[in-house]
């Protein structure tokens, strides 16, 4: 989780400086989901949207990749073509999203289909409404594929509430249709008990109740978060601050690297 | 102060929408500035979930029970979903069915905004029957697009481009004799003036003629243009291949036996880095591509009329 935040921070302010040539989709606040999933899912194949830089380091991507990504070089994950929304890292394997919402959930589900591998696709929950995704659960469920189909709920397409968008629950039909489903906070205890009982009956779907500090795109915020699951833990965890303080050296080395040869 | 084609575009939605039962249609209407400030607060608006298929079909519905609405395409990349319903079913309803289904798509496009929201998709459209497309770039060219949707019954495809919204002036054609023409699509159009004097400096002289009605491709002013110079070339802000500016450029030179070129966007996917971009002709690529039509043509023709001056520079 510490790894995210750091490195979003300074992902936001490179965003500020104008030394990324694209916007920047930030997850600033929603770290426990990947940050916990992926502790129980290591060798899966991960497909992500937009807001795919805390997937990538969660799953172990390479962080230098991803930033020389957002700064446009030649070097980044996808030689700075892609930008901020098309983070990958092959390694893992971690596949770009292109930027048609929602389509890497039936890119994910088809990947796992032909490869038999067990496969991780992350989304947002407007994602979740698109045509094309829901299909995509229904076809998991008709051919018992290997998915953990993880829906990173922020109750927000862009600025839009889902209950301006929508009177049902994407988890509800994802259930009918026969995926064992969860509906859950971000508390990274519950998704890890959670995430444990599904990965035993995929395919799978969980809801994930998270709280994006920023704006959609760019660095914006609009007043305090409702809430910090970073921050809530920094008190429970032991050693958090000396296990932070780490990271947050190491994030800004990272950047620094870089930047200095700009 | 002088309204700009985003205020131009709110006016007439606001009425559409207050007086006329009209509906209008899209993601995150009300998010974020209202769709670049295009769109009114104001009754009729449904605001739809991100399923991007199934939507198109629904405001198609909305179409055939006569409310002529309006959709909102944030970017025209979606159009790829959104299409279906309105290829399928809307362009053919007329033809096939003899029913109308007369819905005004607002599909908007923006400059090197990455792999997937830089798109300008009009000459896809062109090539399906059954719509009416234009690429309107000012306020008054928007207002006479509008008026042409609502005294006709079948869809329309209009390709919006973002970096018109503050714009508001309008565009003025010339028909002098000149050497060139050129031929300006979407927001190609906003470099045609500078690509004009960057041609001058070298004695080159140019005709410009503003395009915003697509299909049908509204022909007279070129002519015009064309009538009085050597050669032409039809600049769009899409891809070159297959797209608007070919097939504009192939129907002027049909008609006028004159050598029309078309340039557009290279046949290769636009990334985010600026050394992966792939964006609307500069005024620089107009002038150079309209310098390597005149070298061929003096290579290959007599080229008498051709300001004389600069033609004994190409040679050199
Ligand atoms: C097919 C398509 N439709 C619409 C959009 C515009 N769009 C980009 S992100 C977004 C909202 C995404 O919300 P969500 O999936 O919940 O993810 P979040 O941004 O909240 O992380 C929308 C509507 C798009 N990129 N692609
Ligand atoms: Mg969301």
């Amino acid at each position: 989780m510490c790894l995210i935040r750091h490195f979003e921070l300074h992902a936001a302010q490179a965003y500020e400086q104008k030394l990324t040539p694209g916007t920047v989709y930030l997850a600033v606040g929603q770290e426990a989901s990947s940050a916990t999933v992926s502790m129980l899912t290591p060798g899966y194949a991960v497909f992500t949207q937009h807001r795919g830089h805390s997937a990538l380091l969660a799953h172990g991507g390479d962080p230098a990749a991803l930033r020389d990504e957002l700064l446009g070089l030649e070097s980044g994950c996808c030689g700075g073509r892609g930008g901020s929304a098309c983070a990958q890292d092959i390694a893992i394997p971690m596949y770009a999203h292109h930027g048609q919402l929602g389509e890497s959930i039936a890119i994910a589900t088809g990947y796992a289909l032909a490869s038999k591998k067990p496969t991780l696709a992350y989304f947002g929950d407007a994602a979740a409404e698109e045509d094309y995704a829901l299909s995509s659960f229904g076809f998991a469920a008709t051919h018992k594929l290997p998915v953990l189909y993880v829906c990173e709920d922020n109750n927000l397409s862009i600025l839009t509430p889902i209950e301006d968008r929508r009177n049902w629950n994407v988890y509800e039909v994802a259930d009918s249709m026969g995926l064992a489903t969860a509906n859950i906070d971000d508390d990274p205890v519950l998704i890890h008990d959670t995430v444990t009982r599904l990965l035993k009956s995929l395919p799978a779907f969980i809801n994930i109740r998270t709280c994006r500090h920023l704006w959609h795109t760019g660095v914006g915020r609009d007043g305090p978060p409702e809430w910090d699951r970073l921050d809530e833990y920094r008190s429970k965890v032991p050693d958090a601050e000396a296990i932070e303080n780490r990271v947050k050296e190491s994030v800004e080395a990272l950047w620094q690297e870089q930047l200095q040869r700009q | 102060m002088a309204r700009t084609v985003a205020e131009t575009i709110k006016e007439i939605t606001r009425r559409h929408l207050e007086e006329n039962g009209g509906l209008l249609f899209g993601q995150c209407i009300r998010a974020v500035g209202w769709v670049n400030n295009s769109v009114p607060d104001c009754k009729n608006i449904v605001e739809f979930p991100a399923s991007d298929v199934g939507n198109m079909g629904i405001a198609c519905g909305a179409a055939v029970a006569g409310v002529r609405p309006i959709i909102v395409i944030r970017f025209q990349d979606f159009m790829w979903l959104n299409s279906s319903a309105l290829v399928n079913y809307a362009a053919k309803s007329k033809e096939i069915f003899g029913t109308t289904t007369p819905i005004f798509v607002r599909a908007l496009a923006m400059a090197n905004a990455g792999c997937t929201h830089s798109g300008v998709l009009h000459g896809v459209f062109m090539h399906m029957p059954g719509f009416r497309i234009c690429s309107p770039m000012s306020p008054c060219e928007y207002e006479e697009i509008w008026d042409d949707f609502m005294s006709h019954d079948v869809p329309m495809f209009v390709s919006e481009h973002r970096g018109s919204f503050l714009h508001t002036e309008e565009y003025v054609n010339t028909c002098q004799p000149a050497d060139v023409t050129l031929v300006g699509i979407s927001a190609a159009r906003f470099n045609l003036a500078e690509a004009v004097e960057i041609l001058a400096e070298e004695g080159i002289t140019c005709n410009v003629a503003h395009c915003y009605w697509l299909k049908p491709f509204k022909t007279d002013h070129v002519l015009k243009a064309l009538a009085n110079t050597r050669m032409g070339l039809v600049v769009d802000a899409g891809f070159e291949i297959c797209g608007a500016a070919q097939s504009l450029a192939y129907n002027l030179m049909w008609q006028t036996g004159k050598p029309v070129k078309a340039l557009g966007l290279e046949d290769r996917s636009s990334g985010v880095s600026p050394a992966s971009r792939n964006s609307t002709p500069s005024a620089e690529r107009i002038a150079e591509t309209v310098r390597q039509a005149f070298l061929e043509k003096a290579e290959n023709q007599d080229c008498v009329g051709i300001s004389d001056a600069r033609m004994s520079g190409a040679g050199t």
